[in-house]
């Protein structure tokens, strides 16, 4: 297990006089051994994180809108993975899942690893976990000051706030069903790397999800069950019915389900008669008879 | 033809909305533009005549009528936008004029005709058209035709509705002037221009999952000859040409034209930049072209692996993209035109410029609609951006660029050099006047 704070001499890192041009020309870095490695390292992280909240936040504004513009959402979405594999491949995402004492798995595993994303029943706060959109370089001692600058910004203040505005005001709106199961454990700095990650990707996963009603399984968690108690999810499936198409939620912003549950999509026999008996009554309701 | 004098300025200042789409019918006679309430104004080339020598052509408001309101889908607690996104118009048939014009979800037929005469003289009616006593009738008369104020009429004649799941970004009519096609974000539908309660599914790209959705569908044309034979673009600057003919349903394209990604240039936007927003077949129907975010790529449709002509709108923007993808310009959807020769073509940039390009002689020519330096029948001059760190008079420097005054919106007449260009919620057309 790498030491937390060290990092290898040898890193790839761009070559300084393309540093203004991130953006404009290739990121590809240069395999050099300069002294201004590492404060070119740490500029062009900062520039990608910020990047990355950018998009982040982007997609979390665009389901605030009416009906987001799904050509936009998708490519913002691809930035964020773009964004993502290159954090992982440039080892800073490896530093982090062997701090959590990786089985092994490359980092890119970790990215498509639902399996800690679907432990939703393990929560331990009622409320919604933080995503926190910290740079995976958090760990590095190096790096500390920087890092705790983009920390105090970052988590403390913006992506985190807003999307817990955002899961409120998802909450308000009676969404189907809310659940943000991430990493377990509260948050130390590797986690919260993960978390950051897996929020990232959860993010993205979550963007397309709020365009397709999903007919899932029933949450697992009984506190959430009792909350959404009086929601009628038949209402989707009537729209479903009638229109013969699949129609999107309205402003869902994230319509978590989707990425936690292992299966999507598959409505079960019994829960459809169920849902027609509650449609014929809805359909009462709406004849007025 | 010398295509970068132009003179005889006419603009058109419309209401307080912005100008969403500007097309050409197939005569030149008409140009139909939408905006963003819904309205869809429609203009005429005035006839030359001995006592106007001046108006030679000039366009004048022929029919004004509100095409698409805003709904609300109330299944979905979703307002409907009744913007304008496309219009296409039909080959005219007989005296009347029929366009389609479609917003996110619904497509219009419109049928526009005119009335310049009105019958008198009627033997059962009075003038005030009260019914006459047929026992007053004594005697027999023919009626006649007088010259009436010209009326035009809109009417829908077709409401082509609920065939779309996502937002309809494009229309195209069919050569065989009885089909057309509507394309969304995810598919892409076949009608009949007779049919309004079906229509085909041609095109589907939806994932079974929509969290692996990392592509969309952002144009699509018929070839102008070929009825069975159409492109569709993608988000991922990838253009797919199908043939009907081959399946029912085209998901697997006949053609597939993608320009190999140069390495050096990559970038986090690489992807974002080389979405493309517009595609249109040449006349000729030998060559399509596109429009990504900073250029114009003309393909020629049997060669699949690269565009055989480039040309760069505004380059200078490539410093710049960070910025203009937090200001969400790097999204704008430009649009481009080809002139009735196909020997140019025409888009549209910031700061109200649009830019001519020559194939031929591969020059081109930035101009600059706007009001201040346009006089009627005032020779356009050309405009410069300048990049480097020297700037000449008469240059513009990319960071004085109004960003807000974006010209997405272009067309061409089909047969003369008439071009019209939408800067937000102001026409402005242009022609050249060869002496």
């Amino acid at each position: 297990m790498r030491k937390r704070g060290s990092r290898p001499i040898y890193m790839p890192v761009r070559r300084r006089r393309e540093k203004a041009n991130m953006y404009s020309k290739g990121t590809k870095r240069k395999f050099s051994d300069g002294v201004d490695n590492k404060a070119v390292a740490a500029s062009y992280s900062l520039q990608r994180q910020s990047l990355l909240d950018m998009s982040l936040l982007k997609l979390q504004l665009c389901h605030m809108l009416a009906e987001p513009n799904l050509c936009r959402s998708v490519l913002i979405a691809n930035t964020v993975r773009q964004i993502q594999e290159e954090m992982a491949h440039d080892g800073s995402w490896q530093v982090v899942t062997e701090a959590l004492g990786g089985s092994g798995h490359g980092p890119s595993d970790r990215l498509v690893d639902t399996e800690v994303l679907c432990q939703s029943s393990e929560q331990q706060d009622g409320g919604p976990r933080l995503y926190s959109v910290m740079g995976y370089d958090g760990c590095r001692e190096e790096e500390v000051v920087t890092d705790k600058a983009l920390c105090s910004v970052v988590v403390g203040d913006r992506a985190p706030a807003l999307l817990l505005g955002t899961i409120g005001h998802c909450w308000d709106r009676g969404e189907l069903r809310v659940e943000d199961g991430v990493s377990k454990d509260s948050g130390t700095g590797e986690e919260e790397g993960t978390k950051s990650g897996e929020g990232a990707k959860m993010a993205t996963g979550q963007v397309f999800g709020t365009f397709e009603i999903k007919n899932g399984a029933p949450g697992s968690d009984p506190a959430l069950e009792e909350l959404f108690s009086d929601v009628d999810a038949s209402y989707y499936d009537l729209d479903t019915m009638l229109t013969g198409m699949q129609s999107a939620p309205k402003m869902g912003p994230y319509d978590f389900l989707d990425s936690l549950a292992s299966s999507h999509g598959s409505v079960s026999n019994s829960s459809c008669r169920a849902d027609l008996n509650e449609l014929d009554h809805i359909m009462e309701i709406i004849v007025g008879s | 033809c010398c295509l970068l004098h132009t003179h005889d300025l006419v603009v058109v200042p419309l209401s307080a909305d912005i100008i969403s789409t500007v097309e050409f019918n197939y005569s030149g006679e008409l140009l139909a533009t939408g905006d963003k309430g819904g309205r869809v104004v429609i203009f005429q080339r005035e006839q030359e005549s001995k006592n106007r020598p001046h108006s030679r052509g000039e366009y004048n408001v022929y029919s004004t009528f509100q095409s698409h309101e805003p709904e609300f889908d109330y299944l979905k607690s979703l307002e409907i936008e009744e913007k304008i996104n496309k219009i296409r118009w039909l080959p005219q048939q007989n005296a009347a004029h029929s366009l389609l014009s479609t917003n996110d979800k619904t497509i219009k037929l419109w049928k526009i005709s005119q009335r310049d005469k009105r019958a008198e003289g009627y033997n059962l009616k009075d003038e005030d058209g009260r019914l006459r006593d047929p026992f007053r009738i004594t005697s027999l008369r023919v009626p006649v035709l007088l010259p009436m104020d010209r009326m035009v009429e809109a009417s829908p004649r077709r409401i082509f509705a609920n065939a779309h799941t996502y937002h309809i970004n494009s229309i195209s009519v069919n050569s065989d002037h009885e089909t057309y096609l509507s394309a969304d974000d995810l598919r892409v539908n076949l009608w009949h221009l007779e049919i309004t309660d079906r229509s085909f599914n041609i095109v589907d790209i939806k994932p079974a999952n929509m969290e692996e959705l990392t592509e969309v569908i952002t144009a699509a044309e018929c070839h102008p000859h070929q009825c069975n034979v159409f492109v569709y673009s993608s988000s991922k600057g990838t253009i797919r040409l199908c043939d009907m003919r081959a399946a029912a349903l085209c998901d697997r394209q006949s053609k597939f034209f993608e320009e190999p990604e140069d390495p050096s240039s990559r970038s986090f936007f690489s992807e974002i930049i080389s979405s493309i927003s517009d595609v249109k077949f040449s006349h000729s129907g030998r060559y399509m072209m596109t429009r990504d975010y900073l250029s114009v790529k003309v393909w020629d449709l049997n060669m699949e692996n690269r565009p055989v002509e480039t040309y760069q709108v505004h380059e200078y923007l490539r410093s710049k993209l960070c910025s203009l993808y937090e200001n969400d310009c790097i999204f704008d959807k430009f649009e481009c035109c080809w002139n009735g020769a196909d020997s140019a073509i025409m888009t549209g940039s910031y700061n109200n410029f649009f830019r001519m390009f020559d194939r031929n002689t591969r020059r081109d020519i930035t101009l600059e609609a706007s009001r201040e330096n346009s006089k009627p029948r005032a020779i356009l001059k050309a405009r410069k951006v300048s990049t480097g760190g020297k700037r000449k008079k008469d240059e513009i420097s990319v960071d004085s660029l109004d960003f807000n005054k974006k010209i997405l919106h272009t067309a061409w007449h089909p047969k003369e050099n008439v071009i019209a260009v939408a800067a937000t919620n102001n026409l402005y057309i242009f022609q050249d006047k060869i002496n």
